[in-house]
C-alpha cells in the first residue's frame, strides 16, 4: 500500500506541475493585467505609472522567464508575493483555507451521509410514496442553482424567521471564546453548508438509489436471501456495500466541483474562504494569488482523489493496490 | 457619546496603504486612519486638517501652509513638516494622480518644523484643491524612509494621524478601527470603534442592513432598485450628500478615430437617440441628474448654457441619414459593475437600435474592459469618472490631445483632438483671477458639447443609507471618504 501511495504522490506532483504551467498561460490569455486594473482604480494612469507597476509585478520580463521564476518558486514551496494585497500568497491562502475546509468538509459530510441514507431508503422502498417524495426533493435541489437556494434560505431563515445569521463566519465584535464561539461559528455555518451540501446530496441520493436497485437484481443477493440472511443484513452488507462504489467515485470527482460551488456560496454568505479570494484575485488579475489558489485547490483535489482510491479498498477488499 | 458603528465596505480593499493603493474602498476605510493637509466643504472651500492655515503670495506662485502643532502619529511620534516633504516624494512615485497634480510644483521646502512652502512654476488655479486625504495622504517618514515601500510591514497595519487607528483585519470578514485617544481635536472622535463589514453580494448587504447587522451602507453598497425599499425602513435616513468633491459623471466613450463615430453628426445622433431621463428614472431609480456636458453641475465653472440634446429619435435618425450611416456594426462595451450598469447597457443598446444603429454588445469584466478601452479597441464604452472639484483636475484630462496615450485608461481614450480645446484647458489651469478661468472653462464646455467627443449621460448620485441614530456622518464634500471623526450615535 505504501508503494501505491508513493506512486500516486509522484504522479500527483507531475500533474500539479502541468496544472501550474497550463494555468500560468491560461490566466495570461485573459485581457487586462494587474497594472491595468490598478491604474484603472487609481482613476489616473500615465506611462510612468503603468510601467512602474509592470516592473513591480515582474510583468516586463519575457513570459518564459516569468514562468521559470514562478515554477522555481512553487518547487521551493514559495507561492510568491501578492503585490495587490501586499502580502505573501501563502499567508493570504493560509488565513482563508481553514474557513473553506470547514465549509466544504461539512457540506461534503452532509451531502454524502444524507445522500446515501436517503438513496438507501428510496431504493429500499422503491415505487412507494416515500421513494417518490425523496426522488422529487432530490430532483428539486439538483435543479435549483446554488445562489438561488442561498438567497431563498436567507430570506426564510434570516429575514423572516430570524433564526440564523445571514452572513459571515462569526458574530463580529462579540469576542466569544470556547464553546460559545464554536456554537456561534456553527450557527453561521448551517446555511452555507446546507446550501452547498443539498446540491451534492441530491446527486448522491439519486446515484445510491439507482446503484442499489441495480445491485439488488444481481445473483449474489438472491443467494444471500436463499441463505436465509435477514433483509437488513442483505441491504447493508451486500447491496449497499457494492452499490457504494460508484458513489465513492462520484464523491472523489466532486472534490473539485465542491470548491467551485464554494466560490458562489462563500460570496452569497460572505464566508471568508479561498473561493472568494480566488474570485477577487481573478477580477483583479492578481496572477500570483490566483495561481496560488489554483495550486492549493489542485493539491486538495489530488488528496481527495488519493483518499477515494484508499476508500475503494475499504469498501471493496477485492480491489487490489496495483504496485 | 461612544458606541460602535458597523458599516459595509465593498469590495474588500486590497490594502489600506492609501499612498500606494488608490481604489475607492481603500480610501473609504483609510480616510479614517490617514489625513491630508486640507479637507473641503460641500461647496469645495478648503477647510483646515493637518494644516491649520495657509496663505498665497501676490503672484499666486507661492503657497505657505502652517501645520497644526501637537499632532502625533498613532505610534506617538510627532507629525512635522519633514513628514510632508517625505510624503510628497513618495506620492510622486506611487500615486499617479498626485504626481499629475504636483506637476506644476517647482520646489517644496520646510523652513521650520511646522511650515511648508510650495513654489509653483506658474500660477495653478486649482492648487488648493489637491490636498484632500485621498489625493495627498500624509505618510509617516520614520516608518517608511529607507525601506522597500511596497513590502513595508506597515502597509498591513497602517499608522496615520487620523481619528481612528487600525486594530484588526480579518481578511474576508471585517476591518476594525478603534478610536485614537490622542487625537489632536480634543473630545473627537466620538465613536469608539468602527467595524467595516465585508459582504461581497449586493443582496446580502441589503439583508445585513434589514436585519440590523450594519448601520451604514455607503453610496454604491446596494443595487439601486433596493434603495427605495431600504429607504422606507423604520429609523432609516438617506442622504445624497458627500460626493461633491468627487462629482461622479457617467458617459459613453465614443471612439472618434474610426468608422461612423468619426463623424460628429453620428456622435450628436447618439446624444439625441438616448433617453437619459428614462435611464435616470427607471435604471437609477430617480437618483442623479441628466448631464449637460463635460462638467458636473457640482464643480467649479459649470455652465448650463450649452447646446442641448433632448431625447429626439427623429432628429437622431435624420442626423444619421445626413452622415450617410449605412448600418455598419458598432461595438458597445457595458461596464461590469453590477446589475444597474448591465441594465443601462441594455437600455442604451435598445435606444440606439431604435434609431437604426447596428449595435453589438461585447461582454467583458472590468480588467478586460479597461484593456480594450486603453487599446482603443471599442466603438462605444460605458464609464464614469470623478471630477475632483475643478476642470483642471478632473475634466481636461479626458479631452486635451496631450492626454492621448495608447495602452492607458481614463485619459483621452476617445482620441478627440482640437487645438482650440487644448489651448483653453492649458490657459484655464494657469489663468488668474477666477473670473478669467470661469470665462475660459465656459467657452470650453460650449465647444465640447457641440463636438460631442463623448456622450455624457448622468451625474451619478450614490446615496448613503444609515440608521437615523447615526448623526453627523457626512460633514464635508468628501463624505464617508473623509473619515468618521465628526460622527456620533444618538442613544
Amino acid at each position: 500500500m505504501l508503494s501505491f501511495v508513493a506512486q500516486r504522490v509522484v504522479k500527483g506532483v507531475i500533474v500539479l506541475l502541468a496544472i501550474v504551467v497550463l494555468n500560468f498561460f491560461l490566466i495570461r490569455l485573459a485581457p487586462g493585467d494587474p497594472a491595468a486594473v490598478m491604474a484603472g482604480e487609481a482613476g489616473a494612469s500615465d506611462q510612468i505609472f503603468v510601467k512602474q507597476l509592470r516592473e513591480k509585478f515582474g510583468l516586463d520580463k519575457p513570459l518564459p522567464e516569468q514562468l521559470f521564476i514562478y515554477v522555481k518558486g512553487v518547487v521551493t514551496l514559495d507561492l510568491g508575493f501578492s503585490f495587490r494585497q501586499q502580502a505573501p500568497v501563502a499567508k493570504l491562502i493560509g488565513e482563508r483555507l481553514p474557513a473553506t475546509l470547514l465549509l466544504t468538509l461539512t457540506a461534503f459530510a452532509i451531502s454524502l451521509i444524507a445522500g446515501v441514507l436517503f438513496g438507501t431508503f428510496a431504493a429500499r422502498f422503491a415505487g412507494t410514496f416515500l421513494d417518490t417524495a425523496i426522488t422529487v426533493f432530490a430532483l428539486i435541489f439538483y435543479a435549483m442553482p446554488i445562489f438561488w437556494v442561498a438567497l431563498m434560505g436567507i430570506l426564510l431563515f434570516s429575514v423572516t424567521m430570524d433564526w440564523l445569521p445571514s452572513f459571515g463566519y462569526e458574530t463580529v465584535g462579540a469576542n466569544l471564546t470556547g464553546l460559545a464561539h464554536a456554537a456561534d461559528v456553527g450557527a453561521h455555518l448551517i446555511m452555507p453548508a446546507m446550501t452547498l451540501g443539498l446540491f451534492f446530496m441530491a446527486t448522491y441520493t439519486r446515484m445510491t438509489r439507482a446503484s442499489m436497485l441495480e445491485v439488488k437484481r444481481l445473483d449474489f443477493v438472491k443467494t444471500a436471501r436463499a441463505k436465509g440472511l435477514s433483509d437488513a443484513v442483505i441491504q447493508r452488507r451486500h447491496v449497499l456495500r457494492n452499490a457504494l462504489l460508484p458513489v465513492v467515485t462520484l464523491a472523489g470527482v466532486h472534490a473539485g466541483t465542491l470548491i467551485g460551488g464554494a466560490v458562489i456560496t462563500e460570496t452569497v454568505f460572505a464566508w471568508p474562504g479561498i473561493g472568494r479570494l480566488m474570485y477577487d484575485a481573478l477580477l483583479q488579475r492578481d496572477y500570483n494569488l490566483l495561481l496560488g489558489v489554483f495550486v492549493t485547490c489542485s493539491i486538495m483535489v489530488l488528496i481527495f482523489n488519493l483518499i477515494t482510491d484508499l476508500v475503494y479498498r475499504l469498501v471493496d477488499p477485492r480491489i487490489e493496490f496495483a504496485s | 457619546m461612544g458606541g460602535v458603528i458597523n458599516a459595509v465596505i465593498q469590495p474588500e480593499p486590497p490594502g489600506l496603504m492609501l499612498a500606494q493603493i488608490q481604489n475607492g474602498p481603500t480610501q473609504m476605510v483609510s480616510g479614517n486612519i490617514f489625513e491630508g493637509l486640507l479637507r473641503y466643504s460641500p461647496k469645495l472651500e478648503p477647510l483646515p486638517e493637518l494644516a491649520e492655515s495657509w496663505s498665497v503670495s501676490e503672484d499666486a506662485k507661492t503657497y505657505t501652509f502652517k501645520l497644526r502643532k501637537g499632532v502625533t502619529w498613532h505610534d506617538g511620534k510627532p507629525f512635522t513638516a519633514a513628514d510632508v516633504l517625505f510624503s510628497i516624494e513618495m506620492l510622486k512615485q506611487t500615486h499617479a494622480r498626485a504626481r499629475n497634480n504636483l506637476a506644476q510644483v517647482d520646489k517644496v521646502e520646510a523652513p521650520d518644523d511646522y511650515t511648508v512652502v510650495f513654489t509653483l512654476k506658474q500660477p495653478f488655479g486649482p492648487f488648493l484643491g489637491i490636498f484632500e486625504v485621498g489625493s495627498m495622504p500624509m505618510v509617516p517618514k520614520h516608518l517608511y524612509e529607507g525601506t522597500d515601500w511596497k513590502t513595508n510591514a506597515y502597509n498591513n497595519a497602517p499608522v496615520g494621524t487620523g481619528p481612528f487607528m487600525f486594530k484588526e483585519w480579518q481578511k474576508g470578514s471585517f476591518i476594525r478601527l478603534v478610536k485614537n485617544p490622542n487625537y489632536y481635536e480634543k473630545g473627537k472622535p466620538y465613536i469608539d470603534e468602527i467595524y467595516w463589514q465585508i459582504i461581497p453580494d449586493a443582496a446580502a448587504r441589503s439583508v445585513a442592513y434589514e436585519t440590523g447587522k450594519v448601520d451604514v451602507l455607503p453610496g454604491g453598497s446596494v443595487e439601486n432598485f433596493d434603495v427605495p425599499r431600504l429607504s422606507k425602513l423604520k429609523d432609516t435616513c438617506v442622504t445624497g450628500a458627500g460626493w461633491e468633491f468627487f462629482s461622479p459623471l457617467a458617459w459613453l466613450w465614443l471612439n472618434n478615430r474610426q468608422g461612423p463615430l468619426a463623424d460628429k453628426r453620428v456622435r450628436q445622433a447618439i446624444m439625441f437617440a438616448i433617453d437619459r431621463d428614462f435611464a435616470k428614472d427607471v435604471i437609477w431609480n430617480g437618483l442623479g441628474k441628466v448631464a449637460t456636458g463635460p462638467s458636473a453641475s457640482t464643480i467649479k465653472y459649470y455652465t448650463a448654457d450649452v447646446p442641448k440634446y433632448p431625447y429626439d429619435p427623429a432628429k437622431a435618425k435624420a442626423l444619421l441619414k445626413e452622415a450617410g450611416y449605412k448600418g455598419e456594426k458598432i461595438r458597445l462595451l457595458p461596464l461590469a459593475y453590477g446589475e444597474t450598469w448591465q441594465r443601462w447597457g441594455e437600455a442604451v443598446k435598445q435606444n440606439l437600435m431604435d434609431v437604426g444603429m447596428n449595435i453589438e454588445t461585447i461582454a467583458t469584466d472590468v480588467a478586460g474592459g479597461n484593456q480594450k478601452i486603453g487599446d482603443w479597441d471599442y466603438d462605444i464604452a460605458f464609464t464614469y469618472l470623478y471630477q475632483y472639484g475643478d476642470p483642471a483636475l478632473g475634466v481636461g484630462r479626458n479631452y486635451v490631445s496631450s492626454a492621448i496615450a495608447k495602452g492607458q485608461v481614463f485619459n483621452n481614450v476617445e482620441g478627440y483632438s482640437n487645438p482650440e480645446i487644448d489651448k483653453l484647458f492649458a490657459d484655464g489651469a494657469v489663468a488668474t483671477p477666477d473670473s478669467k478661468r470661469k470665462e475660459i472653462y465656459e467657452k470650453a464646455q460650449k465647444i465640447l458639447v457641440e463636438d460631442v467627443p463623448v456622450a455624457w449621460m448622468l451625474e451619478l448620485q450614490f446615496p448613503t443609507i444609515m440608521r437615523c441614530k447615526v448623526k453627523n456622518l457626512i460633514t464635508t464634500g468628501i463624505g464617508v471618504n473623509d473619515g468618521f471623526k465628526d460622527a456620533w450615535l444618538d442613544k
